[in-house]
């Protein structure tokens, strides 16, 4: 892997939800390596724990019902996890900043743009010493600038429902940016809307993330975005990450049958009709199936995968996998190009 | 034109959402459809394509019944739909049906499978052995005989859209629309409903107006596209044609928007245009080509005059004065 430093690293997270009927066991060991600089995807079904797994980097998760019996989530080295609430109001917004997925939900409908954007500004003070109104004020102007909105000054002053969907996830952008964090999460910034638009945003979100060097974590489960936006993916299936490989390699040669799934689910512009997907569903949380989480859907599921978790099985360069039918692939063969599935 | 199915001539659906003036009451309309024409022969899958806000489900609730047009007719096997001011009848109902976009608001959640794939039954069939029939309703999608016994919160996504394409098939319709059936489903269900639908058109000979924003599945499911903008319809072609030569600018730009997973698919998106602006408000439509607030290669003319749909090829027309 490249020499830059770790910026995150997650460690066999587990996060359950103890509801009327038992828990919910939705992370099952996961983990995530990101370097600073880099922009990863994280891709799969809805339900698959992507969302969850954000939250909890954030420590967002309502607990209870949520709780984490175990795993570490390390921000460039210190255990998220273990933080108190004033070290924990340092990595919030200097440190990590999330845009979520809608964004009419995410802006509070009784303040103004500007009262929203200057309180996020004033809780990230510059080291440690507090802005003054002026400093606030000009750093939220300015952010809207760079989000390419015009007239920042009355769109300080107007309320979220006179914006368009599109102006509102810029807003959004803008506010998580405004005070310079080092890894943005991006949950879904597009998905809400229209594809015009949402390539607008993801067009200027790419800019500004390249421009100001920010590590960038993208939940979509669009592939087509990841393909664009990122240099390395995770393939999440049911609070496991089954498969992590650079953007290129994974496109050019996916290897878990989940992934492969989901790639030929998607229509082509191309044409040729659409493949049937991916049969079943994601399983129920209350009694996920034993051995790998993903055999009940799985084309080639064998003996073993009843009863075992599959480890993660590196082929070729940085391309893991945690499936059983490459295991023996590990010791045989040195890259991942040659077999046939 | 006898072949055609449905034959929408200048539709029109305009909604009055308020007056301005204290003494002149002027109404503030919203040209939800503005004059749009097509055609549809039997069989067809048609697709219209277009950004929320374009008109494209007031078309379908138009041609369904559930809005009277404002101006304009919509012809299905040559009767005029709206030619009476009476109720439709009974026969013209049970030939068209819809799904709608979010099966989990368009189930009734109160209802099992069985209560709700019996009343189109009992409506329109007058059958004795109605239990046989849901069972292979059911058969049909694909779904156990079992389901009829639960209630929709009790099935996935994709299962609750299965029943929705069972309660339209229940009347055994020659003609369904299908209103974003898969844009609420992961697109790992997506396949298999739009497979089963291809299906079900083959063996019971279905029309299909298929309604999506989506392009991509629009290349593998229709046999013609038609885009719209703002009420309008900008072009209609042959899908084949439709993706190897898009023509109108906002064509262009829709295209060159979509995210694709190979390079294949990446040659051929337009390259020169890229998005730009964002779809303006209903109410204040601009004049001339609505399109013009947009689109990176207008003039003078398109600011004044709406351009009209013209003939480029044969089947395919364009609505821009750049295509004479």
């Amino acid at each position: 892997m490249s020499a830059t430093p770790l910026l995150l690293e997650i460690k066999n997270l587990h996060v359950h939800y103890t509801v009327y009927g038992g828990q919910l066991k939705v992370l099952d060991g996961v983990g995530l390596v990101m370097h600073t600089g880099e922009r990863v995807g994280l891709v799969g079904e809805t339900g698959c724990g992507k969302t969850t797994t954000m939250k909890a980097i954030l420590r967002v998760l309502p607990m209870p019902p949520a709780g984490i019996p175990q795993g570490e989530i390390y921000f460039k080295g210190r255990d998220i996890l273990k933080m108190s609430s004033g070290e924990l109001r340092q990595v919030r917004g200097r440190g990590i900043s999330m845009i979520f997925q809608d964004p009419t939900a995410a802006l509070n409908p009784v303040f103004s743009v500007g009262q929203q954007m200057d309180a996020v500004i004033h809780h990230s003070p510059l080291r440690g010493k507090a802005r003054s109104r002026r400093e606030i004020h000009q750093l939220a102007v300015k952010s809207l600038q760079e989000v390419a909105l015009a007239d920042p000054e009355r769109l300080l002053r107007s309320y979220p429902i006179q914006l368009s969907g599109g102006m509102r996830q810029r807003v959004c952008i803008g506010m998580a940016l405004s005070t310079g964090p080092e890894l943005l999460i991006a949950d879904e910034p597009g998905t809400s809307l229209d594809v015009t638009i949402q390539d607008q945003v993801l067009r200027l979100l790419r800019t500004l993330v390249e421009e100001k060097n920010t590590s960038v974590i993208l939940i979509t489960h669009t592939l087509g975005i990841v393909r664009e936006m990122t240099d390395r993916v995770y393939v999440m299936y049911a609070g496991n990450m089954v498969e992590v490989a650079a953007t290129k390699e994974l496109f050019s040669n996916p290897l878990h049958p989940y992934t492969i799934g989901l790639m030929e689910a998607v229509p082509r512009l191309t044409g040729g009709g659409v493949s049937d997907g991916i049969a079943g569903r994601i399983p129920n949380y209350l009694a996920p199936p034993p051995g790998c989480r993903f055999h009940p859907r799985c084309p080639h599921a064998m003996e073993i995968c009843l009863s075992e978790k599959p480890a993660s099985y590196t082929i070729g360069d940085d391309h893991e996998v945690a499936c059983f039918l490459y295991q023996a692939d590990r010791v045989s063969q040195g890259n991942g190009g040659g077999h046939d599935r | 034109m006898t072949a055609d199915i449905l034959t929408v001539t200048d539709l029109k659906k305009h909604f009055v959402i308020g007056r301005t003036g204290v003494v002149t009451q002027v109404p503030i309309t919203v040209k939800a459809v503005d004059g749009i024409s097509f055609a549809m022969p039997e069989g067809e899958t048609f697709g219209l394509v277009g950004e929320s806000g374009s008109g494209k489900s007031t078309v379908a609730y138009t041609v369904i019944g559930m809005y009277a047009p404002t101006a304009g007719t919509i012809r299905f096997r040559g009767q005029d739909l709206y030619e009476s001011k009476k109720k439709r009848p009974l026969s013209l109902r049970k030939e068209i049906q819809i799904v709608f976009q979010d099966p989990g608001s368009s189930l009734n959640a109160r209802r099992t499978v069985k209560q709700i794939l019996e009343l189109p039954l009992r409506i329109h069939r007058s059958e004795a052995r109605r239990l046989e029939e849901i069972v292979r309703l059911l058969d049909m999608v694909e779904l156990p005989p079992e389901y009829m016994y639960k209630y929709p919160q009790m099935l996935g996504g994709g299962e609750k859209q299965m029943v929705a394409v069972a309660r339209a098939l229940a009347t055994e319709p020659s003609f369904i629309i299908l209103d974003e059936p898969t844009s609420a489903l992961d697109v790992s269900i997506q396949g298999k409903i739009i497979n089963l639908l291809i299906r079900l058109q083959n063996e019971f000979h279905l029309s299909y107006l298929f309604i999506t924003h989506d392009l991509s599945l629009m290349r593998n499911v229709a046999s013609r596209v038609a885009i719209m903008y703002l009420g309008k319809i900008c072009e209609i072609a042959e899908t084949v044609e439709f993706f190897r030569n898009p023509l109108h600018p906002y064509t262009q730009m829709l295209l060159s928007s979509i995210p694709v997973v190979s390079e294949a698919e990446e040659k051929l998106k337009p390259q020169k245009i890229i998005s730009t602006g964002e779809i303006p408000s209903p109410v204040d439509i601009p004049p001339g080509c609505s399109f013009h607030s947009r689109c990176p290669m207008k003039s003078e003319a398109c600011t004044q005059l709406d351009p009209v749909m013209v003939e480029v090829a044969p089947g395919h027309t364009v609505r821009c004065h750049l295509s004479p």
